[in-house]
C-alpha cells in the first residue's frame, strides 16, 4: 500500500462515485416502482424532483470520473520511480493484476456516465419522460460497473508494493512479450494502419450519413465504440512510435508529456470526444420514432452526430499528420 | 382559454393533516376578460389560482390550456408555460431585494436566453410606458410604493405573456395606490390581456373592472355572475 | 447560442447574489481558502523537497559500496579496489571518507567528508551553513575540534558551501584526506566506502549483481534505490500530515453542509419568488451550482497562491519541522517554485469535489421549494 495523497485522492472520488451510483440504483427501484406520470400525487411530485438530484449527481460523477482519469494516469506516471524497472506509467500500472483493469473500468464507467446523461437530456425534452423507464434501468444496469472500478482500484493500490521489478513500457509493449498489449505492439505496421484508417473511414462515412441523412445512427454507435479500441490499438502498435520517433517505444501515456509538447491530449480529447457523441447518438437512435421525442429528438441525434464526426476528423487528421511529419519510417515509400 | 373540471387538490394527502384545500371545482376563464375569484381567506381561491397559474398540478381533474390537457405536465414543462403564458403579480408584490428595479423586471426573461440586446429594449418600453425609466437602476428597496407596483407590473409583462396573474393585489394598498393599480390592470384589459385576480377587497368589485366574479367557499365554487 | 446565454444570466444573476450578501458566504469562503491551503502548503512542500532531494542525488555516484562485518558497516581496505578489478560497463571507482563528528559545543552532529577532488587543502576546511551559523564562522576562522585522540584540531574555514544545495550541505564539513585520517585516527589502507560510476543507467542491477558476487561481504547500495526510498519516506511523510489535514477537511464539509441547508428565510422566499414567476428547477439549481462554483474556485486559487507563497517564499514555517526531520542544523534553502497537474488535480479531488458533493443535496433541497410556496 502506498500512502500518497494522489492515491487517497482517486480512493475517495471512485468510492463517491460508487456510492452515488448505489444511492441512484436504490432510487431507481422506487421509481421503477412507484412512477406514475399521471397522478399529481405528492409522491409522484417528489419522485420527478429526486429526478433532478439524480441527474445532477450523475453529471457530477461524470465530471469527477473526468479528473480522476486524468490523476490515475499522472499518478502512474509519477509513482513509476518508486518501481524498479518502471519508468513511466505503463510499468507503474502493470506492477500487479489490476492496474490496466481499474485504467479500463474508469474508461468505461466515464463512457457509461456520457451515455446515461445523453438519455437523460433527450428524456428531459419530452412532456411526457417517455425514457424515463429505460434511464432508471439502465442507471441499475451501469452502477456495478463503478463498483467494480472502486474494488479492482482498491485492490490494486493495495496490492503495490515498492521494488517489486515491474516492466516498463519498454517491455511491456515491445514486440516479444506476451498478452494483449504485446499482441498490440506486435501488429505489423502495414496491416494495422490499413485496419486503422478503415474502420477510421467506416466510422466517418456513418456519422457523415447520420448527420445529413438521420439515419444509421445503431450502426454508427457500434462504429464509434468499435474506432475508439482500434484507434487506442493503432496508438500503442504505430502512432506513439512516430511520435516517439523511436521503433520500439509502444506507450500510450508518454505522449502526455512535457517532452512530447503534450501531443497527447491533442489526440485523446478528439478521440473521448467523438467517442462519447457517437456513443450518445448511438443509444439515442432507437428511441427516434416515440410519438412525444419525434419532433425534438432527431435534431439532436444530428448533432450529436455532428460533433462526433468533427471531433473525430480532427483526431484522424492529428493523427495523420503525425504519421506523415516523423522522421521515422515503418513503411518503405 | 382555461377550462377547469372536477379539479380537487388535496395537501398532505394520506397523513393525519390531510386538508382538501379544493374540493371538486369546473370553471371556465375566457381570454381577454377580467375573471375574479372572491371567497373569505381559506376558501380555496388562492389554491385555484396556483393551479390556473401552472404553479402547482391537481391532486384530481382535469386542467387544459389552450385546449391542452396540462393536469399531468412535469414541473420541468409547467415552469415554461408559467414563462411563455402568464405574468405574476403576488401579494406584497415581492419584489426580490437589492436588485435594481430593471434586474427586477429582468428576472423572467432570463431563463429564455434571449439576446441581452432584445431583452433590455423591451424592458426600457414597458419602464417607458409605466412612467418608472427614471428609476430603472434604482434598487426597489428605495422605490416608493406606486413605484414597486410599477416595476411588479413591468415584470409581469416583460415576457409579454396573454395571462396576468394578480393575488390579493390590493390587500396591503391604500385606497389611492389600490385604485391606481386597477387602472393600471384596466388598461391591460383594454390591451387585449386575460387577468385572473384572487381577491376579497370590495374595491376590487365597486370598480366594475371584473367581467365575471367567482365566489369560493370551502373549496367549492358556490356561484358565478354573470 | 441559447443555452449560453441562459447559463451567463443565471450567472449574472449569481454574482450579483453574492455582492448583495458579502458577508454570509465570507465566512465560508475564510474557512475553504483556509483548507485548501494547508493542503496545497502540505504537497506543495513534500513535492518540492522530493524534487530537491533528487536534485542533489543526481551528482551522488550510481553505486555505492560497503564493506559489511557482523552485518554492521565496517571499513573498507584499500585491497579491495584491487579485488573489484575490472568490471564491464563501470566507468570509474573511487574511495571514499566520510563519517560523522558530534559537536558538544552546539550539541549537533556534522558530515565530514574528505573528497580527492575539490575538497580542502591540506589544515583548511569548507562548511557547511548550518554550521557557519550555529558556530558563527567566516571565511578566514578557525574551526577548533576535538579529535579522537582528544587533542584539539584546528581548521581555517576557507569557504562557507552555498546555500542553494543547502537540504544536504547545511551539516557539511570538508577537509582533507590526510587531515581526515588524523582527525578520525584511521590508517592509511582503509577507505569508509567505494563510489562506483557506471557508464549505462540500464546496466546498474547487472553491475550491482557482479559486485555482490566478486565481494561477498560487502553491500552495493544504488542511487535510485535511494531516491526510492526518499520518494517514499516523503510520500509516507506527506500522506500522514494528509491524514491529520482530514480531521480538518472534515470540520469543513461539515460546516458547509450545515451552512448550505440552513437557508435563510430571506433566501427561501427569493427562490418561491423565482419558482413562481417560471424558474425551473433546473435554473435554480445551476444557479446555486455557479455559486458553488464560484466560492470554490475563488477559494481554491486564494488558498493554492497563498500556500505558493508560504512555501516558496516564507520558508512553510507551518511544516518544516513535520517534513525535514528535527535538526539542531535547521537546513534554511530556498525551494524551486512550481505547479504540477498532478497534485493540482489532486487538491482539487481533495477539496472542491467533496465540497460539492456534500452541498448538492442541500442544493437541490433549495432549487425544489414549491413554487406556490409565496402564494401560501
Amino acid at each position: 500500500m502506498i500512502f500518497h495523497p494522489a492515491v487517497i485522492a482517486l480512493l475517495a472520488a471512485s468510492a463517491i462515485n460508487a456510492l452515488v451510483l448505489l444511492a441512484g440504483s436504490l432510487f431507481a427501484v422506487h421509481l421503477l416502482r412507484h412512477w406514475d406520470l399521471a397522478s399529481g400525487h405528492e409522491r409522484q411530485i417528489r419522485l420527478e424532483r429526486q429526478t433532478y438530484l439524480v441527474a445532477t449527481a450523475i453529471a457530477l460523477v461524470l465530471a469527477i470520473q473526468f479528473v480522476a482519469l486524468l490523476l490515475f494516469v499522472y499518478n502512474a506516471e509519477r509513482m513509476s520511480v518508486l518501481f524498479t524497472g518502471a519508468m513511466c506509467a505503463t510499468g507503474t500500472l502493470n506492477v500487479n493484476a489490476y492496474g490496466f483493469p481499474t485504467l479500463i473500468l474508469k474508461i468505461a464507467g466515464f463512457f457509461l456516465a456520457v451515455v446515461w446523461l445523453a438519455l437523460n437530456q433527450a428524456d428531459n425534452l419530452a412532456r411526457d419522460y417517455p425514457l424515463i423507464r429505460r434511464k432508471y434501468a439502465l442507471l441499475i444496469v451501469i452502477a456495478p460497473v463503478f463498483l467494480a472500478e472502486a474494488v479492482v482500484q482498491a485492490l490494486y493500490f493495495l496490492n503495490l508494493s515498492p521494488n517489486v521489478i515491474t516492466s516498463c513500457c519498454g517491455s511491456l509493449f515491445s514486440d516479444t512479450g506476451a498478452g494483449v498489449a504485446a499482441d498490440l505492439a506486435a501488429l505489423p505496421a502495414r496491416p494495422a494502419l490499413i485496419g486503422f484508417y478503415a474502420v477510421l473511414l467506416a466510422t466517418l462515412l456513418a456519422g457523415l450519413r447520420l448527420w445529413r441523412q438521420g439515419r444509421g445512427g445503431r450502426l454508427f454507435g457500434l462504429l464509434s465504440g468499435v474506432q475508439f479500441a482500434t484507434a487506442v490499438a493503432a496508438i500503442v502498435a504505430f502512432i506513439s512510435l512516430y511520435v516517439y520517433e523511436h521503433p520500439h517505444h509502444h506507450c500510450p501515456f508518454c505522449l502526455l508529456k512535457a517532452d512530447f509538447d503534450y501531443i497527447g491530449y491533442a489526440l485523446y480529447v478528439p478521440l473521448f470526444a467523438a467517442t462519447g457523441y457517437g456513443l450518445a447518438a448511438g443509444i439515442l437512435h432507437p428511441h427516434l420514432r416515440i410519438g412525444s421525442l419525434a419532433g425534438v429528438l432527431p435534431p439532436l441525434v444530428r448533432r450529436h452526430a455532428g460533433w462526433a464526426v468533427a471531433s473525430l476528423a480532427a483526431f484522424g487528421v492529428l493523427a495523420s499528420w503525425l504519421i506523415l511529419a516523423s522522421n521515422l519510417k515503418l513503411i518503405a515509400p | 382559454m382555461i377550462e377547469l373540471s372536477a379539479v380537487t387538490k388535496t395537501f398532505n394527502a394520506g397523513r393525519p393533516n390531510e386538508y382538501p384545500a379544493l374540493r371538486g371545482v369546473d370553471l371556465t376563464i375566457e381570454s381577454g376578460r377580467v375573471t375574479a375569484l372572491r371567497g373569505p381567506s381559506g376558501s380555496g381561491k388562492t389554491t385555484l389560482l396556483t393551479l390556473i397559474g401552472c404553479l402547482a398540478r391537481p391532486s384530481s381533474g382535469r386542467v387544459r390550456l389552450e385546449g391542452e390537457d396540462i393536469s399531468a405536465l412535469p414541473e420541468r414543462f409547467l415552469a415554461e408555460l408559467r414563462l411563455r403564458r402568464f405574468g405574476f403579480v403576488f401579494q406584497r408584490f415581492n419584489l426580490i431585494p437589492g436588485l435594481s428595479a430593471l434586474d427586477n423586471i429582468l428576472l423572467p426573461a432570463y431563463p429564455l436566453g434571449l439576446p441581452y440586446h432584445d431583452l433590455r429594449a423591451r424592458a426600457d418600453a414597458l419602464m417607458a410606458s409605466l412612467e418608472i425609466d427614471h428609476r430603472a437602476a434604482t434598487r426597489v428597496d428605495w422605490l416608493s410604493g406606486g413605484e414597486v407596483q410599477r416595476v411588479a407590473i413591468a415584470r409581469a409583462l416583460v415576457n409579454d405573456p396573454p395571462v396576468i396573474i394578480a393575488d390579493e393585489p390590493t390587500a396591503h394598498l391604500d385606497s389611492r395606490l389600490s385604485l391606481e393599480f386597477l387602472g393600471l390592470l384596466g388598461r391591460l384589459k383594454d390591451a387585449g390581456k386575460t387577468i385572473v385576480i384572487a381577491s376579497h377587497d370590495p374595491l376590487v368589485f365597486e370598480t366594475g373592472l371584473p367581467d365575471r366574479v367567482a365566489d369560493l367557499r370551502d373549496g367549492r365554487i358556490v356561484g358565478v355572475a354573470p | 447560442m441559447n443555452g449560453f446565454a441562459r447559463q451567463r444570466y443565471l450567472l449574472d444573476f449569481t454574482v450579483a447574489s453574492l455582492m448583495r450578501r458579502p458577508g454570509r458566504n465570507l465566512s465560508l469562503l475564510l474557512v475553504y481558502t483556509l483548507v485548501v491551503f494547508l493542503l496545497a502548503s502540505a504537497m506543495l512542500y513534500s513535492q518540492a523537497i522530493k524534487g530537491k532531494a533528487a536534485a542533489l542525488l543526481r551528482d551522488s555516484p550510481e553505486v555505492v559500496v560497503q564493506r559489511m562485518e557482523a552485518g554492521r558497516h565496517a571499513l573498507m581496505p584499500v585491497s579491495y579496489l584491487e579485488r573489484l578489478g575490472r568490471l564491464r560497463g563501470v566507468a570509474h571507482v573511487e574511495g571514499r571518507l566520510w563519517g560523522y563528528y558530534y559537536d558538544p559545543v552546539v550539541a549537533a552532529n556534522y558530515t565530514v567528508m574528505a573528497p580527492d577532488r575539490d575538497g580542502a587543502l591540506p589544515g583548511q576546511a569548507r562548511i557547511g551553513a548550518g554550521i557557519a551559523r550555529v558556530r558563527g564562522l567566516a571565511p578566514g576562522d578557525v574551526l577548533s575540534l576535538r579529535g579522537y585522540d582528544g587533542r584539539p584540531h584546528a581548521f581555517t574555514v576557507a569557504e562557507v558551501l552555498p546555500a542553494d544545495s543547502e537540504l544536504v550541505s547545511a551539516d557539511l564539513l570538508l577537509i582533507a584526506p590526510a587531515d581526515f585520517r588524523a582527525f578520525f585516527g584511521l590508517p592509511e589502507d582503509v577507505y569508509t566506502d567505494l563510489a562506483l560510476a557506471v557508464t549505462n543507467p540500464a546496466e546498474v542491477r547487472q553491475v550491482a549483481r557482479k559486485l555482490a558476487e566478486r565481494l561477498p561481504d560487502c553491500r552495493p547500495i544504488l542511487r535510485e534505490e535511494v531516491l526510492r526510498t526518499y520518494e517514499s519516506v516523503f510520500d509516507w511523510r506527506e500522506g500522514l500530515l494528509l491524514a491529520v489535514l482530514a480531521g480538518a477537511v472534515c470540520a469543513f464539509l461539515i460546516f458547509a453542509w450545515d451552512k448550505a441547508t440552513g437557508l435563510s428565510a430571506e433566501e427561501r422566499r427569493e427562490i418561491g419568488i423565482l419558482r413562481a414567476i417560471g424558474w425551473e428547477t433546473g435554473d435554480v439549481l445551476r444557479m446555486k451550482l455557479w455559486e458553488g462554483g464560484l466560492i470554490s474556485f475563488t477559494a481554491f486559487c486564494l488558498g493554492y497562491g497563498l500556500a505558493h507563497i508560504h512555501v516558496f517564499h516564507a520558508g512553510a514555517p507551518l511544516f518544516a519541522g513535520v517534513m525535514r526531520g528535527w535538526s539542531v542544523l535547521q537546513p534554511h534553502f530556498a525551494l524551486t517554485p512550481q505547479v504540477d497537474a498532478l497534485q493540482l488535480t489532486t487538491l482539487f479531488l481533495l477539496s472542491v469535489v467533496p465540497y460539492t458533493v456534500v452541498t448538492l443535496v442541500p442544493v437541490w433541497r433549495a432549487a425544489t421549494v414549491d413554487p406556490d410556496s409565496i402564494m401560501r
